[in-house]
């Protein structure tokens, strides 16, 4: 009897929680909003106040404009071109040498995974001028694959795909696939990656969004206008700012849209991803 | 035989690519930081002259100043925030919970360079929002860019804009590990919300809660493109008086703007240094927790 008007208190869902969470969801879209707006108007209704809530029927002109000052359909390309090359050679090589650590037997087995989870130690951003000294050396600065093959190594990857095929595939049906004469690239392309695709999947997703949003990197690497990621194009953008006030937030903007459409699309999935503890590093 | 074979081919690509770009660069920082080294002149063995150079140097010691201001007034109100959002977020009758779960994470998303070029504007002197709101309420327009304390917050607001969502979540997913009975017989205990969370939430995300302070601190050490972004005028700097200006830019400016790769290096080894003292201390902690 005198339990259940207590059960009812703490299940109920006090109104500030729902006040709380409204007022974090403005703050996290707001932003993103206000670039709409700016991108949209121009600089004399951007700049009023108080400020414009609408969307102005400027996108087009400014859109043109940041195509006019810098090759930003190229550089969307490049930035689609180093993310999905990321994102999925992240997603195939984690996957296949996690299949390698967790099922796999071969001499120092567990002495080199020991070595893949202390490579996650070493802070490699530091390095940045050894690391352009040895691409000067192979010949690639000013080239994407500068962006793209440093990208592809991922230690936390390979430790997570390591956990996902240990849970997920059996030796029995790794044995049963052997009987059948399957060789061991078949075992894993065949049967092994179909079962653990959504994690490769998800690992592939944040590969993709990192390598989107990089921007140390790149910004040292690529010189010439037409080699630039969408965010160095940003960067290139603010220089003009004298040409717009809006310039450099219609850049921003186009170079975000795509990214806000696919999470509108996979965003759950990312959610789930974390949420499973996959990214706790 | 041939698994043998398969098992080091597979993973072959990651040590190749992890030695060539990772850990070799690593180790090369270490000498090139002992040279005198232009990329386009010579290359002179100097010893520890740079590290000499860099401890007398005062553009050094204030970027390290606000390279820990920023990351003090970032991290700890985020995580802060995380661990409010992340209770609130944990309860079981949530309604529109995905929503707000995903719409947390929208800012990590978003690249830093859109973050900062929004949010310039946003706290613009003359025309930011921010400023306008201010005048409402009879403040003097704020030139955050322009002053010490003022472009600190602003990086400071801008990452945590970026990862308060992302540490929400990792908050979120150690707080649903603790069964649901535990809140509840809490409540029938008579605890209230705030016992609930003082006394049940937060111990119980320790473990967690130390791994985000270790993670923002070194992701702090290595904060580049917000300061590069914001001060146009001398962005190498971040302003004319170096007022923003971050360990990271300025081994940039030192290895890039002035090519200096020796001081550059030099200046990546202290920020090693600092990166294992903030592990070693962490270590030191969970240890006396777990002690505990």
């Amino acid at each position: 009897m005198t339990t259940t008007p207590r059960h009812r208190r703490l299940d109920r869902v006090r109104w500030w929680t729902y006040l709380l969470l409204g007022i974090a969801t403005v703050v996290c879209l707001f932003p993103l909003y206000w670039m709409f707006i700016v991108a949209t108007t121009d600089t004399a209704t951007a700049t009023r106040m108080p400020p414009e809530i609408v969307p102005g029927g400027n996108f087009l002109h400014l859109a043109g404009l940041v195509m006019d000052t810098v090759p930003f359909v190229q550089s969307l390309l490049n930035s689609l071109v180093v993310a999905t090359s990321i994102g999925v050679g992240q997603a195939v090589l984690c996957a296949l040498a996690g299949f390698a650590f967790a099922k796999l037997r071969f001499p120092g087995r567990n002495a080199l995974f020991l070595v893949v989870v202390l490579t996650m130690t070493v802070p490699t951003q530091l390095s940045v001028i050894p690391q352009y000294l040895i691409m000067s050396e192979l010949g690639w600065v000013d080239t994407l694959q500068a962006l793209i093959v440093p990208g592809l190594a991922s230690a936390f990857g390979i430790f997570w795909m390591r956990q996902h095929i240990s849970a997920t595939i059996s030796d029995e049906l790794m044995q049963a696939a052997r009987i059948d004469g399957a060789s061991t690239w078949q075992v894993f392309w065949r049967i092994a990656f179909p079962i653990v695709r959504p994690a490769a999947f998800v690992l592939g997703l944040f590969g993709f969004v990192t390598a989107w949003n990089d921007f140390l990197w790149p910004f040292i690497v690529l010189k010439s206008p037409e080699r630039y990621t969408a965010q160095i194009a940003i960067k290139a953008l603010q220089n003009s700012y004298d040409v717009d006030l809006g310039l450099a937030m219609s850049g921003s903007f186009l170079a975000t849209i795509p990214l806000v459409a696919l999470f509108v699309v996979v965003g759950r999935r990312m959610v789930a991803g974390i949420l499973e503890g996959a990214f706790k590093g | 035989m041939g698994e043998r074979l398969s098992a080091y081919a597979y993973i072959a690509p990651f040590f190749v690519i992890f030695g060539v770009f990772g850990l070799f660069p690593f180790a090369f920082t270490f000498y090139v930081a002992l040279f005198d080294w232009n990329p386009i002149g010579d290359q002179v063995f100097i010893g520890f002259d740079n590290f000499v150079r860099m401890f007398g140097d005062p553009r050094f010691w204030n970027a390290a100043g606000n390279t820990v201001s920023i990351w003090a007034l970032s991290t700890v109100p985020q995580l802060l925030l995380a661990l409010v959002l992340a209770h609130v977020l944990n309860h079981a009758r949530l309604k529109f919970a995905l929503f707000f779960r995903m719409t947390v994470l929208v800012p990590y998303i978003t690249s830093v360079a859109a973050t900062a070029i929004v949010f310039v504007q946003l706290f613009d002197r003359d025309y930011g929002m921010l400023n306008w709101l201010l005048g409402l309420v009879g403040v003097e327009p704020v030139d955050f860019v322009q002053s010490t304390w003022g472009s600190h917050l602003l990086i400071a607001v801008m990452v945590m804009w970026r990862w308060f969502g992302y540490t929400t979540l990792l908050y979120l997913a150690s707080l649903q590990a603790v069964p649901r009975s535990v809140f509840e017989a809490a409540a029938i205990d008579g605890a209230g919300p705030w016992q609930r969370f003082r006394h049940i939430t937060v111990p119980s995300l320790r473990p967690v809660i130390i791994f985000t302070v270790v993670t923002s601190t070194i992701g702090g050490l290595q904060i580049f493109t917000e300061p590069l972004l914001i001060a146009t005028g001398a962005p190498l700097t971040c302003g004319a008086v170096r007022q923003c200006q971050t360990l990271t830019l300025f081994l940039y400016e030192q290895g890039f703007g002035q090519f200096e790769f020796g001081y550059g290096s030099a200046v990546g080894v202290a920020l090693f240094v600092m990166v294992v003292a903030i592990a070693a201390v962490n270590y030191l902690l969970s240890t006396r927790i777990k002690a505990d």
